[in-house]
């Protein structure tokens, strides 16, 4: 049998045009039916039914959503500048559906003309990328807002601007973290790196992923950091003045945001498409399609298959969708921050946690390379632990004697209560 | 393929990069800013410099330039910043120095015309230290060994412009 090739060509070319094809629609489909499951996981947690009359279960209720919109009539606020507001929406959507292109979702596809990768487009930038292109989304938010010519909704704006801003500086941070142990941007090493690791990186870099989690939230708009359009206090926010269609446009970005997210989520933590066992592991080692290394150095060659494809496909789904339903399940569990706290738990919290960390990891990752100790179980286990450590602390610090050791600090509280009051301490406080 | 979306990203910059300093509105003028800092970043991936497109829009596009926008909207610019605009003596002013510009251009442009850049030892080595530290770590292991005291000193000079405008905006409460 011939040595694997990566497919090129003109085969090529149709593979590349049916991947981007695939993965619009699929993250299309995914941003419509999220407008369900928010609908109706809402419904459920607050013990209701939901919406469940258009089609079984509700299932068509997106598509009469979409007609609605297209169908509703179109306002433009009075004195506003029809172009800039015109240009909100669509800035805000672009970004938000471009930035999938570069997430791994399954493992390599062999095919009589190659092997195809299943990525839109492995560029060497990676998660970079992602950085880029997601920075550019807050323009929507920020010109629709001004552009509504409406005190509110530049309120929006200007708050949608300052929290991505600050948040992007923890994000990034969190990332760093990643990179230091994948040795690389590009997000199929990331995955390829947690393969030879036997852990997935949640787990050696615990406090990053927590960090990461929070930040995303925070440049996803959504609660408890869902600022820009804080009804109580905004009316809509940013998206006010805005009916239809343009309005829909808003939150099919911010759905489509958080499907990028969550599948980033599941990649940089969680190991993408990498299911327990050496089965699945594929990556391009020098023009080979490797599954691994040798005890003496050489390389073990690949064996992908379909049903490989596929089952890896089904991992990926199922770990993104995980991160999806806890989006959901944030939002209408816990209450709003107030804008003050957001920007304090960005900057004085987590930009100084993260800092913290990178340096800690950095270091860590020093001494055990060079100590000669191999990129493997052991090696994780290490960090796995020190990270382990970092996190009960960071916890126990934003925790401040409130949960954790809730019942010392009530005990702190009632003493405190009664020498104010005068009465003296009692044995037992 | 890629001459055809050079002379694209080209044209972008240069309209984009015409319409900052002509539109009528900052609003305007600032996301003119953007198109050219976004085509500028196609321009370097032509180039391969990944790296470069990449800093490029998430340290100039999505950061200082939404801090810019921040600043525009807050200050709520509206139309009567138009009779501070001054013709006559700035108009000739900047002609002159426009054209002295546009003169250094020609002549490196007709000084270094002879030969392909991308196809010089320059280009290749970049190519060589691509494949093999990625296309981070090509711009990461120069700035971290040969040049690591002038990285490092640029970060103090940061540091010292942060704490800079601290102090001033401090002043002023």
């Amino acid at each position: 049998m011939d040595a694997l090739q990566p497919v090129s060509g003109i085969a090529g070319f149709i593979a590349s045009v049916a991947k981007v094809v695939l993965v619009f629609a699929g993250v299309m489909l995914t941003v419509a039916y999220m407008t369900l499951a928010e609908r109706r996981v809402s419904a459920w947690i607050q013990d209701r039914i939901g919406p469940n009359r258009v089609g079984p279960f509700g299932l068509l209720q997106p598509i009469a959503d979409g007609l609605k919109n297209l169908l509703k009539e179109e306002t433009l606020p009075a004195k506003s500048s029809k172009l800039f507001f015109l240009m909100g929406p669509m800035i805000a959507l672009m970004p938000a559906l471009v930035t999938f292109a570069v997430i791994p979702f399954a493992a390599p596809l062999p095919t009589h003309w190659g092997v195809v990768d299943m990525v839109v487009a492995d560029v060497p930038i990676g998660i970079l990328y992602i950085l880029a292109i997601t920075s550019l989304g807050v323009y929507g938010l920020v010109l629709g807002g001004w552009a509504s010519n409406n005190k509110y909704a530049l309120l929006g704006g200007m708050r949608a601007s300052a929290q991505m801003v600050s948040y992007e500086v923890a994000l990034g941070l969190s990332v760093v973290a990643v990179l230091i142990l994948a040795g690389n941007v590009t997000l199929t090493q990331v995955v390829w790196q947690q393969q030879q690791l036997h852990f997935w990186f949640a787990f050696p870099l615990s406090l990053a992923f927590i960090l990461f989690l929070a930040s995303a939230y925070a440049e996803t708009n959504r609660l408890p950091f869902d600022m820009p359009e804080a009804e109580s206090e905004l009316v809509a926010g940013y998206h006010t003045e805005y009916s239809g269609m343009k309005y829909a446009m808003f939150p099919m970005a911010e759905y489509a945001n958080m499907v990028t997210s969550s599948a980033l989520m599941a990649t940089l933590f969680l190991g993408g498409w990498d299911l327990p066992g050496s089965w699945d592991n594929m990556f391009w080692y020098h023009g080979q399609l490797i599954s691994g290394f040798a005890a003496n150095g050489s390389v073990i060659l690949a064996h992908p298959a379909l049903w490989k494809t596929l089952l890896t496909f089904v991992a990926f789904a199922i770990k993104t969708a995980f991160f999806l339903v806890v989006y959901i399940w944030v939002r209408w569990t816990l209450p709003r921050f107030r804008y003050d706290q957001v920007m304090a738990l960005g900057w004085k919290v987590l930009l100084p946690t993260g800092l913290g960390y990178v340096m800690l990891i950095a270091g860590a990752t020093l001494v055990l390379d060079q100590l000669g100790l191999p990129w493997g179980f052991t090696y994780g286990l290490i960090l796995t632990v020190l990270s382990g450590l970092a996190t009960a602390g960071f916890l126990v610090f934003l925790d401040r004697g409130h949960t954790i050791f809730g019942a010392a600090a009530a005990r702190d509280q009632k003493t405190i209560v009664r020498h104010r009051a005068g009465v003296p301490a009692q044995a037992g406080d | 393929m890629v001459d055809i979306l050079f002379y694209i990203f080209a044209a972008v910059a240069i309209g984009s990069a015409l319409g900052v300093v002509m539109s009528r509105n900052p609003v305007g003028s600032l996301l003119f800013m953007v198109a050219t800092l976004a085509s500028l970043a196609g321009i370097f991936v032509l180039l391969e410099a990944h790296f470069l497109a990449a800093v490029q829009v998430i340290v100039y596009a999505g950061a200082i330039m939404v801090l810019f926008l921040f600043v525009i909207m807050l200050l709520n610019l509206g139309h009567d910043y138009q009779k501070d605009l001054k013709w006559g003596a700035f108009s000739v002013l900047s002609f002159i120095v426009v054209g002295t510009l546009a003169g250094f251009l020609a002549r490196a442009l007709g000084a270094g015309s002879t030969g392909d850049v991308m196809s010089s030892a320059g280009g290749r080595s970049i190519d060589a230290a691509v494949s093999e530290f990625g296309a981070v770590g090509a711009i990461a292991r120069p700035l971290f060994t040969t040049y690591v005291v002038p990285f490092e000193i640029t970060g103090i000079l940061l540091l010292v412009a942060i704490v800079g405008a601290l102090v001033l905006a401090k002043r002023n409460v």
